[in-house]
């Protein structure tokens, strides 16, 4: 008995049983509370547009946010381009490829910036701010906290880059690229019911 | 033998540094205890002040705003600094033993979940020093809770420490899923898990799905009060409504994340000191997950009087939650039918919450029906029914908890004599305390009211009320008292001392760090009435 447990415990030690490793099914689970709590965003979301009946509500002509699809579209491109470099990363990285992991997480890392300097941009040029009514609310609360998913996107993404760096992954031990990589493509997700819903619906 | 592997950095140190950095679950469950005892004793205090106020009609300690805060903060500290992290003490310090683990998934986590409560706590409270403490009650509804008409820091502080508690709610969910899922030893699969185990399970799923619910609405409250939103004004397009919508949709399955554990904790308990299995173990389970599915479709149930919900439905829903809690009823029951009962304390207290959270059950269920509902909205039934599911129900599953694993903590046995005390203190004073309020509810007493009239008839139930807080404050005294004497000249539990089924009781009182050095095998959910009586037992699966 002693054996088996022994060996139970050594393989608890390392994380390693079959299936999903510990820090995957740790993020996968975290990913589940992540979207119900933008659910509870969405709802509040939904809530207030139906009840308000024209939307974007009149009187604000810098509501009409349609219109000024453009560059809120490349932005949706490129962060829709970080998911694809960041699944090569994690592609690479299980065939044993660290320097290939590492340039597609270098890669990923711009494209999260650009698209965080992107939208913050876009925030100037907009002509409303957080306090103009349910519109400036939902809006900016939205975009804001996935905003704020996507820097903590791009410093996972980073201290993956830094542990790559230091060749501390291989094709067996690199349980911290996958998760973050899941968690890119939730933020990457969301991102794109948000465009959707915000600029085009 | 590898069996060194099971034991990673096993530090022997006992001092003040060890404690505040450690990852050991064991410690981190105690950490908690510690402090689930320290916000009690906060939380009870301000209970006994709320009461003192209302034993008689008219202001004598306290004025209207002082009031306010205080059974804002009763009701907040006792939800989440008390109730969920004595749940969640037990919960670290018994899961991981009674699955075979060395530890939970991410120790460190573990020890953030931890550390977070203290602090959330110390900011809720700061309030206080800082020009008044939350006191638009713990729902916090809009207007009330708006920055007009709770200006203060205390409000902002509130919505803080409840993201913060909440996030160590759910880290600690994600802890403990994982640690079901990956660290079950060999020969435990799911339906030879302890009950206590599967409650927790249900539990964290409820955490990891609700709270992050209510954060959502923290910080939309947080930006109308602000950064001048308008979410939850209708003056400006927002809505009122929507903030009961997506606060019960929390609340009330946190109702469940209350009681669940406690319910898990005295299914390990009652077979116990009835010397049977837990009649209708897979029942029981597929009751935990009806009970954890029903709770997120009647959260507005709370809501009926706003008259913009759906109230057929929800007062459906209503009525079939209160089923799979009956089933557990019977499970309990059929358990100590014809049983060879022993009534030491922890037992006591099973069998404690057993007939309170039956009346917190039924006064529950009369809150169903609509017409009911309308009559008994917000009056002094719903505290006597919230009471009894959390006092009557949570705490006295905590306090059954604390008692049968006192021992395998510290090694020493709690003195019986005094946990009887305690227990019959605790009990008459409980019922002395809240019974009335069923009374005084029907006669029409609002709750969170700080005065009322001395010609209304509520003088005498309310002066009974107040008497019976007392004699609840008083029975902790017995308890800390045993535990005190207990600690220091205790006698010594050796590592079995209740004769019990489960793996946390085969290895030494306290656990070494790396908990087991060997595992009975497991064949059946009891692996260690299996092991004593020689037979390897016919697994449920």
């Amino acid at each position: 008995m002693s054996s088996a447990i022994a060996a139970h415990g050594a393989s608890v030690a390392r994380g390693r049983k079959k299936g999903l490793g510990n820090p995957v099914l740790g993020m996968l689970l975290f990913i589940v509370s992540e979207i119900m709590f933008f659910a509870g965003l969405f709802a509040a979301y939904f809530n207030l547009r139906t009840a308000t009946g024209t939307w974007p509500p009149a009187g604000n002509g810098a509501f009409e946010i349609h219109s000024e699809i453009l560059f809120p579209a490349v932005m949706t491109t490129l962060l829709v381009l970080s998911s694809l470099t960041c699944q090569i990363a994690v592609w690479r990285i299980r065939r044993g490829d660290r320097l290939g992991m590492n340039r597609a997480l270098m890669a990923t890392v711009v494209l999260g910036v650009i698209f965080l300097c992107g939208q913050a941009y876009d925030y100037t040029q907009l002509g409303f701010g957080i306090k103009d009514g349910i519109f400036g609310n939902t809006f900016y609360i939205l975009t804001g906290f996935h905003g704020a998913h996507v820097l903590g996107g791009v410093l996972m993404l980073s201290v993956c880059l830094y542990r790559g760096g230091l060749g501390q992954f291989s094709a067996q031990h690199h349980d911290m690229v996958e998760a973050t990589s899941i968690y890119w493509h939730f933020v990457d997700v969301v991102w794109l019911l948000l465009f959707a819903l915000l600029y085009i619906v | 033998m590898a069996t060194t592997a099971l034991r990673p950095a096993a530090r022997s140190g006992t001092g003040i540094y060890e404690w505040l950095t450690t990852t050991d679950h064991k410690k981190i469950g105690i950490l908690y205890t510690i402090s689930s005892f320290a916000f009690l004793a906060v939380g009870g205090l301000f209970a006994l002040l709320v009461r003192s106020e209302l034993a008689q009609p008219g202001l004598q300690f306290l004025d209207e705003k002082s009031y306010n805060q205080l059974f804002t903060m009763h009701a907040t500290i006792m939800i989440f600094w008390v109730i969920i992290p004595f749940l969640g003490a037990i919960g670290n310090y018994v899961v991981p033993l009674q699955l075979g683990a060395p530890d939970m998934a991410f120790p460190r986590i573990n020890a953030l979940s931890f550390w977070m409560i203290p602090f959330s706590g110390i900011i809720v409270l700061s309030g206080f020093l800082l020009g008044g403490a939350a006191d638009a009650g713990w729902t916090a509804y809009p207007p009330v809770s708006s920055i007009k008409y709770s200006p203060g820091p205390g409000m902002n502080l509130w919505i803080t420490a409840i993201i913060l508690i909440g996030t160590s709610s759910i880290l600690g969910a994600i802890n403990f899923l994982v640690t079901i899922f990956r660290m079950r030893a060999p020969g435990m699969t799911l339906f030879r898990m302890p009950i206590l185990v599967w409650t927790v399970l249900v539990t964290s799923v409820l955490v990891l799905m609700a709270t992050p619910v209510l954060t959502s609405a923290l910080i939309m409250l947080f930006v109308d009060r602000n950064f001048g939103g308008s979410f939850f004004d209708p003056t400006t397009g927002g809505s009122a409504i929507m903030w009961q919508n997506i606060f019960w949709f929390y609340s009330h399955p946190a109702v469940y994340i209350m009681v669940l554990p406690a319910m898990g904790v005295i299914s390990e308990i009652i077979p116990v000191f009835s010397r049977k299995p837990l009649f209708g173990y897979k029942a029981f389970v597929f009751a935990t997950a009806g009970i954890g599915a029903l709770g997120f479709s009647v959260w507005a149930h709370h809501m009926f009087t706003t008259g913009s919900v759906f109230l057929p439905f929800f007062s459906l829903m209503t009525f079939f939650i209160a089923v799979p809690t009956g089933v557990k009823m019977f499970n309990w029951v059929a358990t100590m039918w014809r049983g060879q009962i022993t009534f030491k304390t922890p037992m006591l207290f099973a069998v404690g919450f057993l007939s309170m959270f039956l009346i917190g059950g039924i006064n529950g269920v009369f809150s169903a029906p609509v017409p009911v509902d309308y009559a008994i909205h917000a009056t002094y039934w719903i505290v006597a029914h919230i009471h009894y599911v959390l006092f009557g129900g949570s705490f006295l599953g905590i306090m059954a908890g604390l008692y049968f694993y006192f021992p395998k903590m510290t090694g020493k046995m709690l003195d019986e004599r005094l946990g009887k005390i305690h227990f019959a203190l605790m009990y008459v004073g409980l019922n002395l305390t809240f019974f009335p309020m069923h009374i005084l509810g029907l006669s029409g007493m609002p709750r969170r009211i700080a005065d009322y009239s001395p010609t209304a008839g509520w003088n005498d139930l309310n002066l009974v009320a107040t008497i019976g807080g007392f004699i609840i404050g008083s029975s902790m005294l017995p308890f800390l008292w045993n535990i005190f004497i207990s600690l220091r000249s205790g006698e010594a539990a050796g590592d079995d001392p209740w004769e019990a089924n489960t793996l946390e009781w085969a290895t030494s009182s306290p656990p070494p760090a790396w908990n087991f050095d060997r595992l009975p095998p497991i064949t059946s959910e009891r692996p260690l009435f299996d092991a004593r009586h020689g037979r390897s037992g016919k697994g449920h699966a």
